[in-house]
């Protein structure tokens, strides 16, 4: 029982955890900087992860159901544009919100997390940093509530 | 018990309706902790162990193994997790005194049931209650020492969070756990005591951070309570590296200093553990 001020320190770096997040979130938004755009190598770094990211959705029979009736060459574009878009870089994505795009589709839980492996694997391939992967998984992953179960 | 839970997970991996699909990403089942429940070594967390999503089923077996100076502890462990929603676990601990000699040993049931949220996304946590009923199949010793009963039940709340892009661009994970128990030494000790015949809180705490997707580096810590009065019990920190290669497979090997135990200093220890997944 005597050992709490462990426990006060472990709530402290909990703490601090929380600020950090507010704060990144916060210069995100405000100055719209374009390092995660260049990290991920541009335009055409992104275009080519995003093809192998298409492809990888093309082998995995846990998704690629939903994805039949797509116009693939439509979708490489757009989800190109989109990651170009929130990562900073000088594209303006002019599809439809997320809701609508992927409403009817009842995406289960399960499923974007198989969406989410596939763009891993896709950044490993590219050799994408952790630090850059996690800097973009961080901003797909506030989409969650927008694309399952529509 | 023990086999037909083996049995149980092995026909479940196999049975085409209940097929494991592994619908939750890479590490978000932690691992076994040493009374069976999913989360850390010593810190049950919200999530709930294997990688069952939303309608599937998911288990997992695991072997703990903890070996300072005079003590060792051994711990075999099954779970069941369904719609990621609700987890059974059973866990037998056999805990060994070098020194002394002699051996105690109880059996633990516990259950755990998802509350709120999701560990990776939104901004919340994600919230679990659980309880953890245990039961010494040896008291003589508890007997000895002054505690009340040979059985009791823990309850806790648990609440963790996954931070994909934390410090340093790397993913973090937090979990703060509250429990109600009567556990002496974690129950090898019985349950209440001569100084304390009723429920004490406690709490708990982990956090790590993912080197990269298949490595994470913690601390864990968790507060004691103290109900007999042959001894005071410590509260227990450690420092754990966990390897997650694939989802079927996880280890995780601890440094573990417990301080001075019955007078022996120094009784740093290391503690393993490897869990397959379902
Ligand atoms: C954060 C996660 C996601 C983002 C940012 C995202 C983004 C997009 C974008 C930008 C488009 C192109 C829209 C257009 O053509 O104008 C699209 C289309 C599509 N998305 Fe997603 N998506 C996400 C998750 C998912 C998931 C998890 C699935 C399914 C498992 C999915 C299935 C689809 C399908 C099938 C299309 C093609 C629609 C069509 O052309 O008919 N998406 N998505
Ligand atoms: C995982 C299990 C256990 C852990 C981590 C543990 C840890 C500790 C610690 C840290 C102390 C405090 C020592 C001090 O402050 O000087 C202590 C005291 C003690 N423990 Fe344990 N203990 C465990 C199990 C047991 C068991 C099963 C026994 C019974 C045989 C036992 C017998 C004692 C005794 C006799 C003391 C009192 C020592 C003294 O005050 O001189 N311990 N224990």
């Amino acid at each position: 029982m005597r050992d709490l001020s462990v426990f006060r320190a472990l709530l402290l770096i909990l703490t601090v955890f929380m600020s950090h997040q507010v704060a990144a979130s916060s210069d995100t938004t405000a100055t719209r900087s374009t390092a995660l755009y260049d990290d991920l190598g541009g335009h055409d770094g992104i275009r080519q992860m995003m093809e192998t990211f298409v492809l990888n959705i093309a082998e995995d029979e846990r998704v690629v159901h939903h994805f039949v009736n797509a116009d693939i060459e439509r979708f490489h574009t757009q989800i190109s544009e989109h990651i170009c878009e929130l990562s900073g870089g000088p594209c303006i994505y002019k599809g439809a919100s997320m809701p609508e795009v992927h409403k009817g589709m009842n995406i289960s839980r399960a499923e974007f997390n198989a969406i989410v492996e596939n763009l891993i694997t896709a950044m490993e391939t590219h050799d994408v940093a952790v630090s850059t992967q996690n800097r973009l998984l961080a901003i797909l992953a506030a989409m969650h509530n927008d694309v399952i179960q529509r | 018990m023990k086999i037909r839970i083996l049995i149980g997970a092995v026909c479940l991996s196999m049975s085409p309706i209940a097929a494991a699909d592994f619908g939750r990403l890479l590490a978000t089942g932690g691992l076994t902790t040493i009374e069976g429940a999913g989360g850390g070594g010593i810190v049950p967390w919200a999530t709930l162990s294997s990688y069952a999503e939303q309608g599937q089923w998911g288990g997992t077996l695991a072997y703990n193994h903890a070996n300072v100076r005079d003590y060792q502890l051994d711990v075999a462990a099954a779970t069941l997790n369904y719609d990621n929603r609700v987890e059974f676990s059973y866990a037998r601990q056999r805990f060994t005194l070098e020194s002394l000699g002699g051996e105690l040993e109880q059996a633990i049931y516990g259950v755990k049931y998802r509350l709120y949220g999701d560990v990776v996304y939104g901004k919340a946590p994600q919230i679990s209650m659980g309880a953890l009923h245990k039961k010494n199949t040896t008291f003589a010793l508890p007997n000895a020492v002054g505690a009340a009963d040979d059985s009791g039940t823990d309850f806790y709340l648990a609440a963790t969070k996954a931070w994909l892009d934390g410090p340093w661009h790397r993913t973090w994970l937090a979990n703060l756990t509250v429990r109600a128990t009567k556990a002496n030494e974690m129950g090898l000790l019985g349950f209440g005591g001569d100084k304390k015949d009723d429920y004490s809180l406690v709490a708990e705490a982990s956090v790590g951070m993912f080197i990269n997707r298949h490595w994470i580096v913690g601390v864990e810590y968790r507060q004691k309570p103290n109900h007999l009065n042959f001894a005071d019990e410590q509260d227990w920190h450690d420092v754990f590296v966990g390897w997650f290669p694939t989802k079927r497979i996880a280890v995780a090997l601890a440094y573990t200093n417990l301080k001075t135990i019955a007078g022996a200093p120094e009784q740093s220890g290391v503690y393993g553990s490897v869990q397959v997944t379902f």
